[in-house]
């Protein structure tokens, strides 16, 4: 309680400073009594003279015109924002037009620059008013008692305890209990509700659309690629399936799983640990590897042709695409699957069937078998 | 009995008010509420402030904002992206930035805004945690600190995801590639978030939903319940003449703490809209839309997520395991979400330990100075040691980059720094704090050194020695007694059972640890000690140490 802040001197002087101008001078007020100091006498505030610090005369005086100085400032800023605003028409109406980056820029300078000086004057109006013109005070206020008095707390706990009696919930289990399991099935139906916010994972993790004979073309682009378009030995090429839909092309989803790295080597550099398999599934030195990081599936898009290195930019996965793309540094565990890839009969690079494992982020699930 | 009648209109209204709510004694109570003065109460106003800046930017930002990954070829007035492919979100955010004037405004204030926000809670906390605030009375108002800390990062990842650019699905993937990993359900989570498999069309409606409604309503919930907590409890306050247990110091909130803290959201808000419109940020047409099949390197997530980030590149994979052929990825999972953990909980846990510890019930209604709770800084410094390490290891491409060390190298250091880092900084911390300690003792003995040199009779120089300030004493001297006497009694002169068994044998050597070095002030009568003879001070120093 701040009660003790309520024997402030209330029966003060006739004529205190802060008095507001035209309101009329409180009837029947005496002087303090006689041992009151000069200035006790002349407080009038809402806190004890002592707590109460009043800046000079002469400071209020310069503070209120610095306050006043600021506002205006704050005025014409705020006036500043609606001229900046309408002198920018937007798109194609007419110049200087948003639509150009350049412009934004500007027009937001000046948007927001008016708009953040009138914030600030009228920030440092307010500070000036209660630095230069409002007193200083040094209020004390006792902090609240915390607990309760043993009396207190005694009562409560018998009025409690009497009325958990008389209702029956404590003396009548059955119900209570009864009540407590009837909660149950209701507090579980909203999660139950969730159910169908999507479909169960089944084994759609591990399965991507390629199958044996698809063809590839360069991501972004329709260009199909043939053995040959990766000539260039160290060459490294992102490619997709190619899509039998050229309206919509490849949806997002198809993208995240089918996205490879083709890279071509030379055939001698494979390690010596690679499987006959995992050679079998390359042609001609190029062997192709999921994109996407085993790790938490960003794309693993940086490639060094000297240590035939992939690397995700993410927290940097090092992977060895002369060794099956094991792990050689980083936080990623598993190798990025591979893609077994061969030629048409018209030259054209195409998948030998599905990646050796599941592709993106690590899950429970991902590598066993179906 | 009024000196100042107020006028007509205010009168009608107060009584107006008055007659169906009974507040004007309530309302005088609340208005004479007290506020210490002391800058560092002003984060927690920053990140007050920052929050109503956002709820009325974000509001703004709904009005044109389209939360939808449909497909769309953009036509838009944005030369550089016309007739690229991109989500509908990502076609309005471009629509907000180059269409809607001021648009780019806001969304920058929004996202200046946030930054600010998460900044000031975790400067906020750490002005409470090191000067003991959290403790008795205090303690749950603490833990709904850190509830709105962490909801305040889940919250800036999700609208750092809705415009849809390319790193902010980058953040969308690493947060998929988190619930994956997480053992059995993991894949299940996924499926229900998504809605199917990434990215699906589902997960920025989501986000969006959660962005703009949950989430910040349960913020404001929690923040509206600190700010009562806090109103009923009051402040605490730093040490100093006048200022007890029983009675806080301070400004009242009328009028003068009302126009303070008025005058602060203003200079608040003008740093953040002049952020806002001086410093770009997220700048998200120069990113382009999101595929997953694309990256650039060194991107770099907001601020309050690099944790994260750092902590998934420095985390080895040579805890990953399996059983029974099923994976379970550690090397995601313990800086995926026990970092996080480990955080949070920790923070959360604190109060409680401490005081299970000190063995400590009593409230506490001023401060303690971080130097007088040498262990607990040291503590402190250690945890903000190694968030900041983590932090800095999620650049580690660009410090490799800008001063070209080898990118593993900086992996390396780091993983090592994690290690030796909260150490070193825990004994450094303590040992500046009980030097601190041994100062405040010798100053209060002493008074300090006044740098006035004289020569003694014997032809010794002296530094002559002046008493401080009966302020400067005051806070001296509120030091805590040095050691908890675990062993001691109760009230009733009964040994605690607490005290007995491996539990309280725990508590006994923790209490001590978290006592043994405190300098004892016991005895130390201010301004007793020579003033004259520096060399007096010396071997004090010296049998302070021997204790
Ligand atoms: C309380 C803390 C909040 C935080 C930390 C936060 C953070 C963010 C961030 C970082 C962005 C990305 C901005 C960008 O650069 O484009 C964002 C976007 C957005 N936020 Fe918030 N926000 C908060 C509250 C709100 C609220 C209350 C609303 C609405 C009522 C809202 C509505 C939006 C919308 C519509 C967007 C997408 C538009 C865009 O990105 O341009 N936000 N938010
Ligand atoms: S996602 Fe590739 S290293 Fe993390």
């Amino acid at each position: 309680m701040t009660d003790n802040n309520t024997n402030h001197d209330s029966g003060a002087g006739a004529e205190g400073p802060d008095r507001v101008i035209g309101t009329p001078s409180p009837a029947g007020e005496s002087l303090a009594g006689a041992t009151a100091t000069a200035h006790e006498r002349r407080h009038e505030g809402p806190y004890p003279a002592v707590e109460t610090h009043p800046r000079p005369e002469e400071m209020q005086r310069k503070g209120e015109k610095l306050a006043a100085l600021w506002f205006l400032v704050a005025f014409l800023a705020g006036i500043g924002f609606f001229v900046s605003y309408f002198s920018f028409p937007p798109n194609a109406e007419g110049e200087p037009a948003i639509a150009d980056p350049q412009t934004a820029q500007y027009a937001n300078m000046l948007m927001g620059g008016t708009i953040a000086l009138a914030l600030f004057a009228i920030g440092a109006g307010m500070t000036v008013w209660a630095r230069r013109v409002m007193p200083h005070y040094e209020v004390s206020s006792p902090y609240d008692e915390l607990p309760s008095s043993p009396e207190e707390k005694g009562s409560f706990s018998d009025f409690f305890m009497q009325g958990a009696h008389e209702s029956g919930f404590t003396k009548r289990p059955l119900m209570r209990r009864t009540l407590l399991l009837a909660m149950v099935p209701l507090g579980l139906a909203p999660i139950v509700l969730l159910r169908d916010t999507g479909p169960l994972p089944g084994d759609k993790l591990k399965h991507t659309m390629w199958e044996d004979g698809m063809r590839m073309v360069v991501e972004g682009t329709d260009r199909l690629i043939r053995a040959s378009d990766l000539d260039e030995v160290g060459g490294m090429v992102t490619a997709l399936p190619e899509s039998h839909d050229p309206e919509h092309g490849l949806s997002l989803n198809d993208q995240a799983k089918t996205v490879v790295l083709l890279i071509k080597m030379d055939p001698a550099d494979f390690s010596d640990e690679m499987t006959q398999q995992q050679l079998d599934w390359t042609h001609d030195g190029i062997v192709a590897y999921s994109k996407i990081c085993t790790h938490v599936g960003c794309p693993a898009a940086l490639y060094e042709q000297t240590s035939h290195r992939i690397l995700c930019p993410c927290h940097q996965s090092t992977f060895d695409a002369a060794n099956g793309a094991k792990v050689v540094f980083g936080p990623a565990h598993r190798a990025l699957p591979q893609l077994p890839v061969r030629v048409d009969d018209e030259g054209y690079l195409v998948a030998a069937g599905d990646f050796s494992s599941a592709v993106g982020p690590t899950f429970w699930d991902a590598e066993k078998g179906d | 009995m009024s000196t100042t009648p107020a006028p007509k209109a205010l009168r009608g209204l107060g009584n107006y008010i008055d007659d169906r709510f009974h507040l004007a004694k309530t309302g005088e109570k609340n208005l004479r509420k007290v506020f210490p003065n002391h800058w560092s109460f002003m984060l927690g106003e920053i990140a007050l402030y920052s929050f109503i800046i956002l709820l009325v930017t974000g509001v703004f930002l709904t009005l044109w904002f389209n939360p939808s990954m449909g497909h769309v070829v953009y036509d838009g007035s944005y030369e550089r992206l016309r007739g690229v492919g991109m989500s509908e979100a990502y076609a309005s955010t471009l629509h907000i930035t180059f269409d809607v004037r001021g648009g780019l405004f806001i969304r920058q204030v929004h996202h200046w805004a946030a930054l600010i926000f998460v900044a000031s809670l975790v400067i906020h906390m750490l002005r409470v945690f090191f000067t003991g605030a959290f403790r008795k009375p205090r303690e749950i108002n603490w833990l709904i600190g850190v509830a709105i800390f962490t909801l305040a990062i889940v919250e800036g990842l999700f609208g750092y995801s809705l415009p849809d650019d390319l790193p902010s699905g980058m953040g969308v993937r690493i947060f998929q590639g988190v619930l994956l990993a997480i053992p059995v359900i993991g894949t299940y989570l996924m499926m229900f978030m998504f809605g199917g498999e990434f990215p699906g069309e589902a997960i920025i409606p989501r986000l969006y939903t959660l962005h703009i409604l949950v989430i910040p309503g349960i913020l404001l919930a929690l923040i509206v319940a600190h700010f009562m907590i806090l109103w009923h409890q009051k402040h605490t306050q730093y040490p100093g003449t006048g200022r007890t247990e029983k009675k806080v110091v301070g400004t009242p909130m009328y009028p003068a703490f009302a126009v303070k803290a008025g005058g602060f959201f203003f200079f608040t808000f003008a740093v953040i809209a002049g952020l806002a419109a001086f410093v770009q940020i997220n700048p998200i047409h120069l990113f382009g839309p999101f595929t997953p099949t694309s990256i650039t390197s060194g991107l770099q997530p907001d601020w309050y997520m690099g944790f994260l980030e750092g902590a998934l590149r420095i985390f080895p994979n040579w805890f990953d395991f399996t059983i029974a052929g099923y994976a379970v990825p550690m090397g995601v999972l313990l800086p995926g979400l026990g970092g996080m953990g480990l955080l949070f909980g920790g923070l959360a846990a604190w109060p409680f330990i401490e005081a299970w510890i000190t063995g400590d019930k009593r409230h506490h209604n001023v401060a303690d100075r971080p130097r007088n709770a040498p262990t607990r800084t040291g503590i402190g410094a250690a945890g903000v040691t190694a968030y900041g390490l983590i932090w800095l290891a999620g650049s580690n491409d660009i410090l490799s980059e800008t001063f070209s060390i080898s990118l593993y190298a900086t992996t390396w250091f780091f993983r090592i720094a994690i290690i030796l880092g909260p150490i070193i900084a825990f004994i450094v911390t303590k040992r500046i704090c009980l030097g601190l300690q041994r100062r405040d003792r010798e100053i209060l003995e002493h008074g300090y050194e006044s740098g006035t040199i004289q020569q003694l009779p014997s032809g010794e120089f002296i530094e002559v020695h002046k008493e401080s300030s009966p302020d400067t004493v005051h806070v001296l001297q509120s030091k805590p007694p040095a050691r908890i006497d675990i062993d001691s009694t109760d009230e009733n002169g009964v040994e605690p059972p607490s005290g007995r068994g491996a539990k309280g044998r725990l508590r006994a050597r923790l209490a001590h640890w978290y006592t043994k070095d405190n300098v004892s002030f016991e005895g130390v009568r201010p301004h007793s000690g020579h003033h004259l003879h520096h060399g007096a001070t010396a071997s004090e120093e010296e049998s302070v140490k021997a204790h």
